[in-house]
């Protein structure tokens, strides 16, 4: 006889094998005997998580109200898993090498590691899942009162709300044991996994029995099956038995959806995958196990139907057929199932939830508060992660719990399998999308989940509370303010769909248009498109995930990113540098924050903050992307980077030869109009003298004058006038052999006074003439020179002789005044005459500029530029002083020029 | 001289390997037509329509699992195949063993 | 009857070597040195012949042609211009401004007596 305290201390019993089965596997697993954990049949059996007490319980009765229709939450999961070389092998595959920890990490991660869209698939998911949970804890509590109602003799009626509450209070402590013992980077529970595989066996075994039972046992074979299901058809109301094809349609997509995007499925279908093998043989043995279970669920049906009184609760024919047939045993193990269904799914559902909430909106909130902290303060982020999770679990269980007592049970929480379902494939647009579609973008993901969020709510969720709930009767029949296109169940005057379609429908139509519309209107971030290429791309990428890890990111990654994009010279001189501040030889610093905060300054002046700051976080404490990803971006950033300098450079470079060549055509415009004007000049220079020349001479040939003084004149005219013509060649030739820099300087050491006195005497001649007077400071004339003296000497006796013949006045008088300033010697030539006027000044050293046309000065106008070249020549200046007592001349000369190659060595030569 | 024969051998079992990735593609359609099929009959389901959704079923679980032999060996030696370096002549263990 | 000359011309030498050119063919020659005070010294000495050089200080050639033929008592006085520069422009710019004969230095002495008789007409 099952007494009450039997079945507790069975289910006691239960609990207790499994925590062992999840002990010993999780031991092996951490000395890594893992090969029969990761065997393909574990994960295959894992995944039965998708089988909750509901599809265990419910799938009786739903067939026993809907004949072959629940079939459909079975048929989409096969079409998934046989399909899976679609689908699911790139799901795996990014999950795997992207390391990612739950769907809410995945749609973050796709779409630039946005925590906005991981916080909205989370809270989609804790909406969707929380009623699922109480669910469960519904489930489990109506079978244990299954046992407890028509036996109350000898049984002590249970307390519903107490036995929830002890069997919620029971699975989170499992869950926590189990589901947070370790923090694997993977996310990764081998016990649990195996547990849950245990458990999946515990169901099948359970379900087939009573199958196998109702079938052969009671039922009589496959003939009386038949008969009864006919019987069934005729019993049942008018087309409850037929297909409807929109209900057939919409909730095989809507299984296969909800099977992508249930939290738990993705925790075992992704999260706890190992090996694409394991996806291999699923992808067969998932299908035969969902085939297995829905094998007698239409037996049990209208056997239950036939032989169990009316009024019976179909959903739990599975308990109580064989309790009617007084075969405790039996339902002993279909309890066992049930319980085994409901537990399973609450725990990795609660792992699942609990993991998203942690790392999406826990671990964010305690990162903000920390803001600034130094980075070793981040050890005990461990510990706060794995209370989070601790938190999060038991958050979620109390949740489920609640809703469980305040929904009351009843049909309303039956009813909330499928619209849970409905809620969580919102997920399915953004995921599917950036799994597939580059141009997916986190505008379009975000906009797109909220609408198909928001609508599912409105048309499905919140109708489902009922007329008590938040929606009246009179909103749901005529529409909000009586606006009957806005009726929640029949939205834009689409009516005569079944609930759950009609919610599908719209809430899918209107999530995917705007993610796609969305998407394709707005630009994604560098990070974004990085990742989307690294999602979509992933199969044509490395097959097995990298074995590398980047919690212990070396400065040898940071450096190998920091040539990509600084370029390797500079990268390894600047690490170079960082790596000397520490104290450290080589080009390999520590990475200390400091350190970390200089580089991704320096980056962000290359790539932008934001993308610096993504490198660098993914490289130091990022798991999703590689360093041979940044490597790809970074050398594409290096090469636009490259280009746009190459570009500006040849840009600038054309500019400067633009400049360069209207530069040198001006300067030839001004040199062919120089050179004519010259030339010009050079003409009339030289044929004044020849005309005199030529008159002369034809004068003579004629017979000349008569008078033989006159005579003598003329000859002595031609005379003068080709000595003229001499001096005028010859100066001619010097000025050209100074311009052109071919003059041959002879430096060597002479005193200035020995200089002047050179100069004046080679002008003595021109000084008698003129009467002019000289006054010199001898003394201040002892510098020593090294220089081209006799160049200078010439400079000298230009300015001497051009004082006497231009000077105007009456008692003529020159000084000459040598001193020292500013490192430079300065030679005055100051003369009393009345100066060259003020509009002349800047004439004075061009050629042929003589003053006044005196041919008799016996000039041609180049003695000054001559000067000026020479005085180029020995690294000095010759300028005209206004405001002095008459002309005056400065030459200027370096001090100190002691070797013609100019200056002494630079003192930084030795580093050398 | 290299025989002519093995390249030919190898684009025969990279063909192969292509048309069992396509059937892997083309099942999951195939199990759509398959459960849709049941739909275009009308009225209440009857035992045929019942046998024939669990005999479809049944043969997709059954082609799954033939696709699944050789695509799971294949993507086996594909992790291993293409990424690993070329075997140089003095690594190759059939050659050395 | 002699015939009289006026010679502007700044270079002394050529001055002297044209002046003894002329006398000795019997010209009355009197040569004025100065640019500025030119189309005075014309008006005063009343030549029938004018031999004007272009580089002069103070006052161009070209100017004191222009002046010259902007005069009625000067307009029809034959001018003979000298210049050192014999550039075409030079020559287009003296015949544009009225000039009766151009010749470059260094000139033969024959050519420009030859030159002068034509312009007095003789």
């Amino acid at each position: 006889m099952l007494t009450f305290n039997t079945l507790v201390g069975v289910c006691f019993l239960y609990v207790i094998m499994l925590f062992l089965v999840a002990f010993v596997a999780d031991k092996r697993a951490r000395r890594s005997k893992v090969r029969f954990l990761s065997s393909p049949m574990i994960y295959t059996l894992s995944l039965s998580v998708y089988c909750t007490a509901w599809t265990f319980y419910g799938a009786v009765g739903y067939a026993a109200r809907s004949g072959l229709e629940f079939v459909t939450i079975y048929l989409g999961p096969t079409l998934v898993m046989i399909g899976w070389w679609w689908f699911l092998r790139k799901l795996v595959r990014v999950g795997r090498s992207q390391r990612v920890t739950s769907i809410a990490d995945l749609v973050s991660s796709r779409y630039g590691k946005s925590n906005l869209l991981g916080v909205l698939v989370t809270l989609i998911a804790v909406i969707g899942t929380t009623p699922y949970i109480a669910l469960q804890l519904q489930s489990v509590t109506l079978s244990f009162a299954v046992f407890a109602r028509d036996r109350s003799a000898g049984w002590v009626i249970p307390d519903l709300e107490q036995t929830a509450i002890w069997v919620a209070g029971g699975l989170a402590l499992f869950t926590i044991l189990f589901g947070t013992r370790n923090l694997d980077v993977n996310e990764r529970h081998h016990g649990v996994v195996t547990a849950i595989a245990v458990e999946a066996v515990v169901k099948l075994v359970a379900l087939m029995a009573v199958g196998i039972f109702v079938v052969w046992g009671i039922g009589g074979g496959a003939q009386g099956i038949s008969a009864a299901m006919n019987e069934a058809i005729q019993a049942a109301p008018e087309g409850a038995w037929s297909l409807q094809g929109g209900r057939w349609v919409g909730l095989t997509f809507l299984s296969a959806a909800a099977f992508l995007t249930l939290p738990r499925m993705f925790q075992v279908l992704v999260v706890e995958n190992v090996d694409e093998r394991q996806l291999a043989t699923a992808s067969w043995a998932f299908p035969l196990y969902l085939f297995l279970m829905s094998l007698f669920v239409i037996p049990i049906a209208v056997v239950g139907l036939a032989i169990l009184p009316k009024g019976e609760n179909p959903d739990l024919f599975v308990l109580t057929l064989p309790l009617y047939f007084e075969r405790d045993g039996l339902a002993m193990l279909a309890f066992l199932g049930g319980f085994s269904s409901a537990t399973s799914m609450v725990i990795v559902a609660s792992i699942a939830l609990a993991t998203m909430v942690s790392n999406h909106i826990i671990m964010p909130l305690w990162l903000s508060t920390r803001l600034g902290v130094d980075a070793s303060e981040y050890r005990d982020a461990r510990q706060i992660l794995l209370s989070a999770r601790r938190l999060s679990i038991v958050g979620i269980l109390a949740l489920g719990y609640f809703y469980y007592r305040i929904s009351g049970g009843g049909a309303a929480l039956a009813a909330i399998g499928l619209i849970s379902f409905a809620g969580v494939a919102q997920v399915l647009p953004a995921m599917a999308g950036g799994l597939f579609w580059r141009g997916a973008s986190r505008s379009g993901a975000v906009a797109g989940l909220i609408t198909g969020f928001v609508i599912w709510a409105y048309t499905l969720f919140l109708p489902s509370f009922g007329e008590a709930g938040v929606m009246s009767a009179s909103m749901l029949a005529d529409g909000p303010w009586g606006i009957a296109a806005l009726r929640p169940q029949a939205l834009f005057g689409v009516d005569g769909l079944d609930p759950v379609v009609h919610a599908l429908f719209w809430s899918l139509i209107l999530n995917c248009s705007v993610f796609v519309s969305v998407s394709l209107l707005s630009f994604p971030s560098p990070l974004e498109r990085l990742q989307a290429a690294q999602f979509v791309n992933v199969l044509d990428q490395s097959g097995p995930a990298r074995g590398r890890s980047f919690n212990a990111a070396t400065s040898e990654d940071l450096l190998v990113m920091a040539q990509e994009i600084m370029g390797s010279d500079q990268a390894q001189a600047w690490f170079q540098a960082q790596a000397e501040q520490q104290g450290k030889q080589g080009y390999l610093p520590d990475t200390t924050p400091d350190f970390i905060g200089r580089l991704e300054r320096e980056l962000s002046g290359l790539v932008g903050t934001a993308t610096a700051h993504a490198m660098i976080g993914q490289i130091l404490g990022g798991t999703t992307v590689s360093v041979d990803d940044l490597l790809a971006v970074a050398d594409e950033t290096q090469q636009m980077l490259e280009q746009t300098s190459q570009l500006e450079a040849k840009q600038l470079e054309l500019t400067t030869t633009a400049r360069q060549l209207s530069e040198v055509n001006e300067k030839l415009t001004q040199l062919s109009i120089q050179k004519d004007a010259f030339l010009s000049q050079i003409s009339h220079e030289l044929r004044t003298p020849m005309t005199s020349i030529r008159a002369f001479s034809e004068i003579l040939r004629d017979g000349g004058a008569n008078d033989p003084e006159a005579a003598a004149r003329h000859a002595s005219i031609i005379h003068d006038e080709s000595v003229r013509l001499t001096r005028l060649l010859d100066d001619l030739l010097d000025l050209s052999v100074l311009e052109n820099g071919q003059v041959q300087l002879y430096p060597r050491r002479e005193v200035m006074r020995d200089v002047l006195d050179r100069a004046i005497a080679a002008t003595s001649s021109v000084i008698d003439q003129e009467k002019m007077h000289i006054h010199r400071n001898r003394s201040d004339e002892g510098v020593a020179l090294y220089t081209d003296t006799d160049r200078l000497a010439q400079v000298f006796i230009n300015l001497i002789s051009n004082a006497a013949k231009y000077c105007d006045a009456k008692d003529k008088r020159l000084a000459i005044r040598v001193r020292q300033r500013g490192g430079r010697l300065q030679v005055d030539f100051v003369d009393n005459g009345s100066g060259v006027p003020l509009e002349s000044q800047s004439m004075i050293f061009e050629k042929f500029s003589r003053l006044s046309d005196q041919a008799a000065a016996g000039g041609a106008g180049l003695g000054l530029a001559i000067c000026r070249e020479i005085m180029d020549k020995l690294d000095g200046s010759i300028t005209y002083l206004p405001g002095q007592s008459g002309a005056a001349f400065r030459v200027t000369l370096p001090i100190g020029t002691q070797s013609p190659f100019g200056r002494t060595w630079p003192s930084d030569i030795n580093h050398l | 001289m290299r025989s002519p024969r093995e390249p030919l051998f190898l684009a025969r079992q990279s063909y192969r390997r292509r048309r069992v990735e396509d059937a892997a593609r083309l099942l999951p359609l195939l199990g759509v037509v398959l459960f849709l099929l049941p739909l275009m009959v009308g009225g209440a389901i009857g035992n045929v329509r019942l046998a024939f959704v669990f005999s479809s079923w049944f043969f997709l679980i059954l082609f799954a699992m033939l696709l699944a032999r050789h695509l799971g060996r294949d993507s086996e030696q594909q992790s291993t195949g293409p990424q690993s370096k070329p075997v140089r002549p003095s690594e190759d263990p059939a050659g050395t063993r | 009857m002699t015939k009289q000359v006026l010679v502007i011309e700044d270079e002394p030498n050529i001055a002297e070597a044209i002046s003894f050119i002329l006398s000795r063919d019997g010209w009355s020659v009197s040569t004025h040195a100065s640019g500025t005070t030119a189309v005075q010294a014309v008006r005063d000495a009343k030549p029938d012949v004018l031999i004007l050089d272009v580089m002069l200080p103070g006052k161009s050639g070209y100017d004191i042609l222009q002046d010259l033929r902007s005069a009625d008592d000067t307009r029809a006085l034959p001018v003979l211009m000298l210049t050192a520069r014999g550039q075409k422009t030079d020559r287009d710019l003296a015949e544009r401004l009225g000039v009766n004969r151009f010749m470059t230095k260094p000139f033969s002495n024959s050519e420009m007596l030859t030159n002068l008789r034509e312009l007095v007409g003789g």
